[in-house]
């Protein structure tokens, strides 16, 4: 048995969104204390929608696969729905994750509240009432 | 396939098979039976420990058979620590970067009131034997020190750590798990009392290895029950394992020297190579390690996608990330030669043996770059060490 599921080592192999957004307006960037694994989001929102989206991830293949993922999940989505998701939709998304490895997807599901929190600071944008709208 | 992790466990032998097949299908009595079948198996079983004796330089009443390398440390540090009880000295000196198999036994052991003392093994994997003679007190009971290190292949000084043990009158075991089939060792010159080993390190079958006790030490039973083993290890021997795991040493004993001179300088050749990686640093003693082993550490990466990406090009390999292990600890021992967890991060360790070929080896240098270049393109970690936003470590 593999360790890991075909779409997460396809998405490991061959991450989606690689890289960096010079003008991004929303920047995250979390680490794993435990493992030691750092994680860093860019998006660029335009309209309350994530026009683009980046990541460069240290870590295992677990999370490069979730950052891969996550970035797919959210890419021309509202920044309403963006707020919603959770690292189980990303795991869901990579037909799951070994237990253990659970943790790899939280880390990009906090990687874009982090970026998204970033967003909100630089443009004083209340996204909670973004969604109301 | 190129398998680069003979530390983890070889590929038994043709021999090993061929002897193993042979006991399974011709000789499969029970030992203890009276009848000449059964001790047909008798004779095959104290033929193989007559072999391991001679291979180590010990009687062959000075060896008992086991379930592997685990099982021989937990009853030859059980023994010890039982002798050091009876005579009310409750200390044992050991090294930081030992197998679980030793640590965790001493864990146990300092819950039962021992005072255990972990020797530092510096930034070379050495540990210095003065500093041994240093922490030698008059209660101590047992030095287990490995003879040479799982994950970064340092080789200990071992006969002189036994030679300060015999002078001041401490019983010492060495885990040479590692070392049997690879470096010469003899129980007389080095001063070992007693010795753990395991045959899928030599190409033998898993599930298999010896304890080797000095004949005035007495060894406790772990397993109760029957009188196999001279009553100190019970249950029906696995004669067709013992069989071939001592074929598979006599095997590696032969092949030592040969194989000692090419897949060192096969070791060096990747050495090299990868020291060319820029901050990348060698783990453990650069000379003072076994033929086969290279370990590494590349900041900025992290092991687990190093080690899928190589899988990828047909390298088997591992490493002491924490994403690798299950408990996401980073490795004790790169943590005890002082690597910070950052840096332990990216560790790779190659074991390699003689089915390795040159070419292989240039492969394994130009892949590991590669995806270390690869993975670095895209690390946070590495960004902000090129933009100066973090310092570098190695
Ligand atoms: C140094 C050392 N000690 C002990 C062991 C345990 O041996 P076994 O797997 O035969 O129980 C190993 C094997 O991983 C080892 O490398
Ligand atoms: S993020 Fe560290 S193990 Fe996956």
């Amino acid at each position: 048995m593999a360790l890991y599921s075909d779409k997460v080592m396809d998405h490991f192999r061959n991450p989606r969104n690689v890289g960096v957004i010079e003008d991004a307006n929303g920047i995250g960037e979390v680490g794993n204390v435990m493992c030691g694994d750092i994680m860093k989001m860019y998006l660029k929102i335009e309209d309350d929608i994530v026009k683009d989206v980046k990541f460069e991830t240290f870590g295992c293949g677990s999370a490069i696969a979730s950052s891969s993922m996550a970035t797919e999940l959210i890419k021309g989505k509202p920044v309403s729905e963006v707020m919603k998701l959770t690292n189980k939709a990303v795991a869901e998304a990579l037909d799951g994750l070994p237990d253990y490895k659970m943790h790899c997807s939280v880390l990009a599901e906090e990687a874009i509240q982090s970026a998204l929190e970033d967003y909100k600071k630089r443009t004083g944008k209340n996204i909670e009432e973004a969604i109301e709208v | 396939m190129i398998y680069a992790d003979n530390a983890a466990t070889t590929k038994m032998s043709d021999k090993a098979i061929d002897t193993m097949m042979k006991v399974m299908k011709e000789d499969w009595g029970n030992p203890s039976s009276l009848y000449s079948h059964g001790q047909k198996a008798k004779e095959i079983l104290e033929e193989a420990r007559k072999k391991v004796a001679s291979a180590i330089g010990a009687e062959p009443r000075e060896i008992y058979f086991t379930s592997g390398g685990s099982e021989a440390d937990n009853q030859a540090i059980m023994s010890a620590a039982a002798i050091g009880r009876k005579n009310g000295k409750m200390h044992i000196i050991s090294s930081a970067f030992e197998h679980h198999a030793v640590l965790h036994t001493l864990e146990k052991l300092e819950k039962e009131g021992f005072e255990i003392t972990l020797l530092d093994v510096h930034e070379n994997g050495l540990v210095v034997p003065s500093e041994l003679e240093a922490a030698i007190k008059d209660n101590t009971c047992l030095v287990t020190i490995m003879a040479a290190n799982n994950e970064i292949g340092t080789i200990q000084p071992v006969r002189e750590i036994g030679e300060i043990c015999r002078k001041h009158g401490v019983l010492f075991h060495t885990d040479a798990v590692q070392a049997i089939g690879h470096i010469p060792i003899n129980v007389v010159l080095d001063n070992i009392d007693m010795l753990s080993s395991s045959a899928h390190k030599f190409h033998g079958p898993k599930g298999v290895g010896f304890l080797y006790v000095k004949k005035t030490v007495r060894l406790n039973p772990l397993i109760e029950g029957g009188a196999q083993e001279r009553g100190k290890r019970a249950g029906t021997e696995n004669v067709p394992g013992i069989a071939a795991a001592a074929d598979a040493l006599l095997e590696a004993i032969d092949k030592m020297p040969e194989y000692s001179y090419s897949v060192s300088k096969k070791r060096d050749r990747l050495i090299a190579g990868l020291k060319e990686i820029p901050h990348s640093a060698i783990n453990g003693d650069e000379k003072k390690r076994l033929p086969g082993n290279v370990n590494f550490c590349f900041e900025g990466i992290e092991g687990e996608s190093l080690l899928l990406l190589l899988d990828d090009k047909g390298i088997q390999a591992s490493s002491g990330s924490a994403c690798t292990s299950g408990s996401l600890d980073p490795s004790h021992v790169l943590l005890a030669i002082g690597r910070v967890h950052d840096v332990a991060h990216g560790s790779l360790r190659l074991s390699i043996d003689e089915d390795v070929s040159d070419d292989d080896v240039e492969y394994m240098i130009d892949s590991v770059k590669e995806v270390v270049d690869y993975l670095r393109g895209f690390s946070p970690v590495w960004r902000d060490l090129t933009e100066g936003k973090r310092e570098y470590i190695l």
